[in-house]
């Protein structure tokens, strides 16, 4: 036999690893500066995003603040450049904001404290076409000529 | 390579004709504001800013170096996000990824100069043989690195070094460097010169340079050592999430002590750390997997001047450079010797003043003073 | 490659050597030198043994007697617990024993870095105090050397300059570190040449007295 056998292995009990929940003790940082963040919010409407990308997490830091923040009632879906998804967490005007490629690898994560996250709101720009769209869909409408918009 | 002349479209323009939507765009600044470490708020500048940029033309050298930056890059961890980004750049010349060879390679080269002369970005990784070197170390159709690197950077708006051995002549400079080997900022001094240095750096760090050049034009605010500071302006050790136990006094001894197993602190196991400047414990590597440090093996410096050549990368900052007891020992030795003969020396002026001891009067002594 | 870290490798590889090879050198040559000239010979019959009493009066020359201590509180206890603050923070600091690792392939457990903090900052204090009253007492101030001025600049540097690397106070940290690497070199080459030898001779000279009083059969 080659030397392998000789190497002393001791084997831990799974529990030990597993059931260890661990976190590097930074997720109340986050979560004070987000109370600031919302207490700006309420008192002059002012917005901000925190982008957890650029936090020093250690493992289980990530978790630990999500599981601090729960979930909430509203979680929606946006598809541009991949998947995007937004779920309102358990304190309200607090959002987590997931930005995914097609790949679905995560690009950044923000949470952002806001009445309604950036991404879902119509961009202004679309906006200010707005109106010109739907006036050419309602010319259509009225002008026989043209048969009834399929999309 | 059809049109090696920078088009006139702006990147607002280019991305909407291939069918990106606002809210894509929107998502594109969110992720290139994370990618150069600028925080969110800054993203509506941003996607002001990407929707004026024109695409402009980049020429990549690669010198004496192991395709580790290339390879790096290729296989950064947003694809959609990072080739947006480099496919709105112009490739124009680069040995690994471009299909051309041969003289219609170096040919597209020097269109690429030529068609966007003071306007193009040189990247470059690896080292240069130094003018006073032999050039047969390193060679390129026939051409030295220097001369290619030379001839290259002439015309060019700024130069990137890519890499630790661009950056400060890494591996191929490491003692006793017998290529000669030297760093683009050695070399270059009438161009901007910005050093994205690590062995290899991150690949969101490279895109997030050129995205930065994109985004605003001008090169980002650089350190001593001519990196970003978005990137490079922590060390590891301040933003390490290890860093509790350092202040705590409470280190790993051994690769598999409790301490390692609790993920305490790397300083006894030689983490580089605290003289290291880079982004890894925020960015990480693989996806965002993981870094060095998380997976237990402490900090190796790779993004720092002379690392080969710093004491061994098991050694803690704090041990001296290739210094054992011997010196001390000679020293000792040699001191011995010295005293012994000061000793002797003394003792011979001592019986030599004894014996020649003559008397000395009052009055003698107070005309001395 | 210049810069910071290329001032950080040249203090901890070049330099280093340099100071260490004069540090060994220096101290060596001096203390040979003392043993070798020894004292000059006692013709007189011993009354005592010299080695017990040399040896207690290493120790109880270490503790200020009452009246020293009631004619100068100020010099003994700022004296004691900088020298102790010194010893703790160069010897219990854990980056400081991998160096005494790395160099002699001695080790011993350390302290918990705020522990060695803290007794760092009341070192600096404590050294401050004792620049002030240097220079506000009449009899210290006039019998003061520009030695003693030197060997209090190079010692305050050392352990000012730990602080500010340990706190990382100056960017970039190679900077800092190499200037606290730096001012322990200079300590070091110093040491043999100044007052600091008093590290290694004051026990010795202790032990000198003690057994001269131990011949003579006379208390110390």
């Amino acid at each position: 036999m080659s030397g392998l056998d000789q190497i002393p292995v001791t084997i831990e009990s799974s529990a030990s690893c597993s059931a260890r929940s661990r976190d590097f003790g930074n997720a109340p940082a986050v979560l004070n500066q987000i109370r600031d963040a919302l207490e700006r919010l309420v008192s002059s409407g002012e917005e901000t995003c925190i982008d957890l990308n650029a936090m020093p997490f250690g493992p289980g830091d990530l978790e630990r603040l999500t599981e601090l923040l729960g979930t909430g009632e509203a979680e929606a879906s946006v598809e541009a450049l991949g998947p995007t998804r937004i779920r309102e967490t358990g304190i309200p005007g607090v959002w987590l904001v997931d930005y995914l490629n097609a790949e679905g690898q995560r690009l950044t994560l923000h949470v952002e404290i806001a009445t309604v996250p950036q991404i879902l709101r119509p961009q202004p720009q679309d906006l200010a076409c707005a109106i010109e769209r739907l006036d050419a869909r309602l010319t259509r409408l009225r002008d026989p000529a043209h048969s009834p918009l399929s999309s | 390579m059809a049109n090696l002349k920078t088009p006139d479209k702006t990147l607002g323009e280019g991305l909407r004709e291939i069918g990106l939507s606002r809210r894509g765009f929107l998502k594109f600044c969110a992720a290139t504001a994370s990618m150069m470490a600028l925080p969110p708020n800054l993203v509506p500048a941003i996607a002001a800013a990407l929707e004026q940029a024109r695409r402009p033309s980049v020429i990549w050298l690669s010198f004496q170096e192991c395709t580790g930056c290339t390879e790096s890059l290729t296989r950064s961890h947003s694809p959609s996000v990072e080739n947006l980004i480099l496919d709105l750049v112009s490739l124009d010349y680069h040995h690994t990824l471009q299909a051309a060879a041969g003289e219609a390679a170096e040919e597209a080269r020097l269109q690429a100069m030529e068609a966007n002369r003071g306007q193009y970005l040189v990247i470059v990784d690896g080292s240069i043989p130094g003018p006073d070197a032999n050039p047969g170390y390193s060679t390129v159709a026939g051409h030295s690195n220097y001369d290619i690197l030379m001839e290259t950077v002439e015309h060019a708006a700024a130069v990137i070094a890519v890499g630790t051995c661009a950056a400060f002549g890494g591996l191929p400079q490491a003692k006793p460097n017998p290529t000669g080997a030297m760093s683009v900022m050695d070399l270059v001094h009438d161009k901007p010169v910005i050093n994205v240095s690590g062995c290899p750096p991150i690949p969101m760090v490279i895109t997030g340079v050129l995205a930065h050049y994109l985004t605003f034009g001008r090169l980002p605010e650089l350190d001593a050592y001519r990196r970003p500071m978005a990137f490079y302006g922590q060390s590891i050790h301040d933003r390490c999430y290890r860093r509790p136990f350092y202040d705590k006094g409470l280190f790993a001894e051994s690769f598999d002590d409790a301490g390692a197993k609790l993920g305490w602190c790397l300083y006894r196991l030689g983490c580089k750390g605290p003289t290291t400047y880079n982004a890894c414990a925020t960015m990480r590597w693989n996806s965002g997997t993981s870094w060095p440090v998380e997976s237990g093996h402490p900090c190796l410096g790779c993004s720092e001047p002379g690392f080969w050549d710093d004491a061994g990368f098991y050694e803690p900052v704090s041990v001296p450079i290739g210094v054992t007891s011997k010196t001390l020992i000679e020293g000792a030795a040699v001191g011995a010797v010295a005293g012994a003969g000061i000793a002797a020396l003394a003792r011979k002026a001592k019986k030599e003043a004894v014996a020649n001891r003559q008397p000395v009067t009052i009055d003698e002594l107070e005309q001395k003073l | 490659m210049s810069g910071a870290m290329g001032f950080l490798l040249w203090v901890k590889g070049p330099m280093f050597n340099i100071a260490l090879a004069i540090f060994a050198i220096g101290l060596i040559a001096r203390l040979v030198e003392i043993f070798l000239l020894g004292r000059a010979p006692n013709y007189a019959e011993p009354r005592a043994g010299e080695w017990g009493p040399g040896l207690r009066t290493m120790l109880s020359r270490t503790i200020a007697d009452p009246g020293t201590f009631k004619r100068a509180p100020f010099n003994v206890v700022v004296g004691w617990v900088w020298h102790i603050g010194f010893l703790i923070a160069l010897l219990l600091f854990i980056p400081h024993i991998e160096l005494f690792k790395g160099v002699l392939g001695l080790y011993w457990p350390g302290l918990p870095n705020p522990v060695v903090d803290l007794v760092t900052a009341v070192t600096l204090i404590t050294l401050l105090a004792t620049l002030v009253h240097r220079l506000w007492h009449p009899v210290k101030r006039r019998i003061s050397t520009t030695e003693d001025y030197l060997v209090w600049t190079i010692v305050f540097m050392v352990v000012l300059t730990g602080y500010l690397a340990y706190h990382r106070l100056v960017e970039p940290y190679p900077l800092a570190l190499g200037m606290h690497i730096l001012s322990a070199e200079l300590m070091l080459i110093m040491l043999p040449f100044t007052k600091l030898t008093h590290i290694f001779t004051a026990f010795i000279a202790r032990w000198y007295n003690g057994a001269a009083f131990g011949r003579k059969g006379v208390q110390s």
